[in-house]
């Protein structure tokens, strides 16, 4: 079963395995949206909010998010399994290069 | 005896979220041997050619990272001369008892200005590599995965980039071996304690304190072929490689270990010795600096660490 991963901010959508992670399902189709790094929790480059919809998360790096923010939908997305259509707001991003 | 002070990098201890998820990567994935666990939780690994009880310490935590960085120095003396150096060099140092890491005897811990925790020691039970040292082999038998020779080096980003330098050059007695150079501005040091390519590296950083990787050595390119072979087979998340570096000529690939810290395999770089002028890139030719084929920055690869 797949469900639709919406990013509102860029409008992109794809459809994600209920058993693969948000960032494995995009970066399978190719598509673009949500910055990707380590796909294991520990970088944060992939923080979204989910807006809406359900989803199962695995660990993730409390440097990248608390546990307040985890309460209000704020995740990894490397490290979350959808189980509903969700829709998503990118808060990650690759740093500059190398910074002077 | 030609080398004194520092003599090596001793061991370095990554935060790992899922210890089991850990375990299995290091040491089924890259072919780390378990030499022994902690009542804290903590699991020693070391690869087949080191003589010491471990150089990886994998700790059990809610975040990613590096908890520190340890050297090893060659005698007693030196470990306090060093201390007395980083005390002139004005920062606080602090002693580890001998034991708080199995094995490992007392340790001598400070913060670099460029926000990362090293430990120096004198002291760690050698266990022996696998071959023994009559008659002995030239491998052993029975390795697993990737098969390492041993930890090698980190690369660390921080702040106070140009401080730590001077820290690791003053203090600690580093050699600077390569660099990259924008203008006057120094963007990454490479620096060594031995007559290795690096021991550890710096990369200009508004960050203070992250990991960008903790490296392993191999025996050959094909090491490093069949390396991300096992990548693709066991479903690692693969950052780049197999390529070389133009910096330190390495052969390289790199990946991510199950808590998002990464590491890499690498095979053949350069050495130096005391008299070895320094290498410059400029920071123009950046690309090949790093990826000496493609000449292309990877994004995530400059920019994301642990
Ligand atoms: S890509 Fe690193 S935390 Fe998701
Ligand atoms: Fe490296």
């Amino acid at each position: 079963m797949s469900v639709q991963i919406s990013i509102e901010d860029t409008g992109d959508v794809f459809p994600c395995a209920e058993t693969k992670h948000l960032l494995a399902g995009m970066i399978q189709l190719g598509k673009k949206g949500i910055p990707v790094g380590c796909r294991s929790g520990g970088c944060g480059v992939c923080k979204v909010k989910v807006l809406s919809g359900d989803y199962i998360s695995k660990k993730m790096s409390r440097d990248h998010v608390t546990e307040d923010e985890e309460r209000q939908g704020v995740v990894l997305a490397c490290r979350v399994f959808p189980q509903t259509d969700l829709k998503l707001s990118v808060i990650g991003h690759l740093q500059k290069a190398i910074m002077r | 005896m030609a080398m004194t002070g520092i003599l090596r990098p001793g061991h370095v201890q990554l935060r790992v979220l899922d210890m089991e998820e850990a375990i299995n990567h290091y040491c089924e994935n890259i072919g780390l041997i378990e030499t022994d666990r902690d009542d804290q939780g903590r699991v020693y690994l070391k690869c087949w050619d080191e003589q010491d009880k471990f150089s990886v310490v994998l700790e059990p935590s809610d975040r990613s990272g590096m908890d520190h960085m340890a050297f090893k120095v060659a005698t007693e003396q030196d470990l306090w001369r060093f201390e007395s150096n980083v005390k002139n060099f004005g920062i606080e140092t602090k002693r580890v008892p001998a034991g708080e890491l199995n094995g490992c005897g007392e340790r001598v811990r400070f913060v670099g200005p460029a926000g990362h925790t090293f430990d120096l020691f004198a002291e760690k039970e050698q266990v022996g590599n696998m071959v023994g040292t009559t008659n002995p082999a030239p491998w052993p038998r029975g390795l697993k995965g990737m098969e390492p020779i041993r930890f090698d080096h980190c690369l660390l980003y921080g702040n106070n980039f140009d401080e730590n330098l001077k820290f690791f050059t003053e203090a600690l007695e580093f050699q600077l071996t390569e660099q990259i150079m924008d203008g006057d501005v120094r963007l990454a040091a490479f620096l060594t304690c031995s007559t290795k390519a690096h021991d550890v590296a710096f990369i200009r950083h508004e960050e203070s304190g992250k990991l960008h990787h903790a490296s392993f050595l191999l025996g050959s390119w094909e090491g490093v072929l069949k390396a991300g072979d096992i990548i693709s087979m066991e479903d690692i998340p693969l950052e780049t490689g197999p390529t070389r570096h133009g910096l330190t000529r390495g052969q390289t690939i790199y990946f991510f270990d199950p808590s998002g810290n990464r590491n890499e395999v690498f095979a053949d770089d350069s050495y130096v010795y005391p008299d070895s002028p320094v290498l410059t890139w400029t920071a123009d030719n950046i690309g090949q600096a790093i990826f000496y084929h493609s000449r292309q920055l990877v994004d995530s690869f400059m920019g994301v660490t642990s």
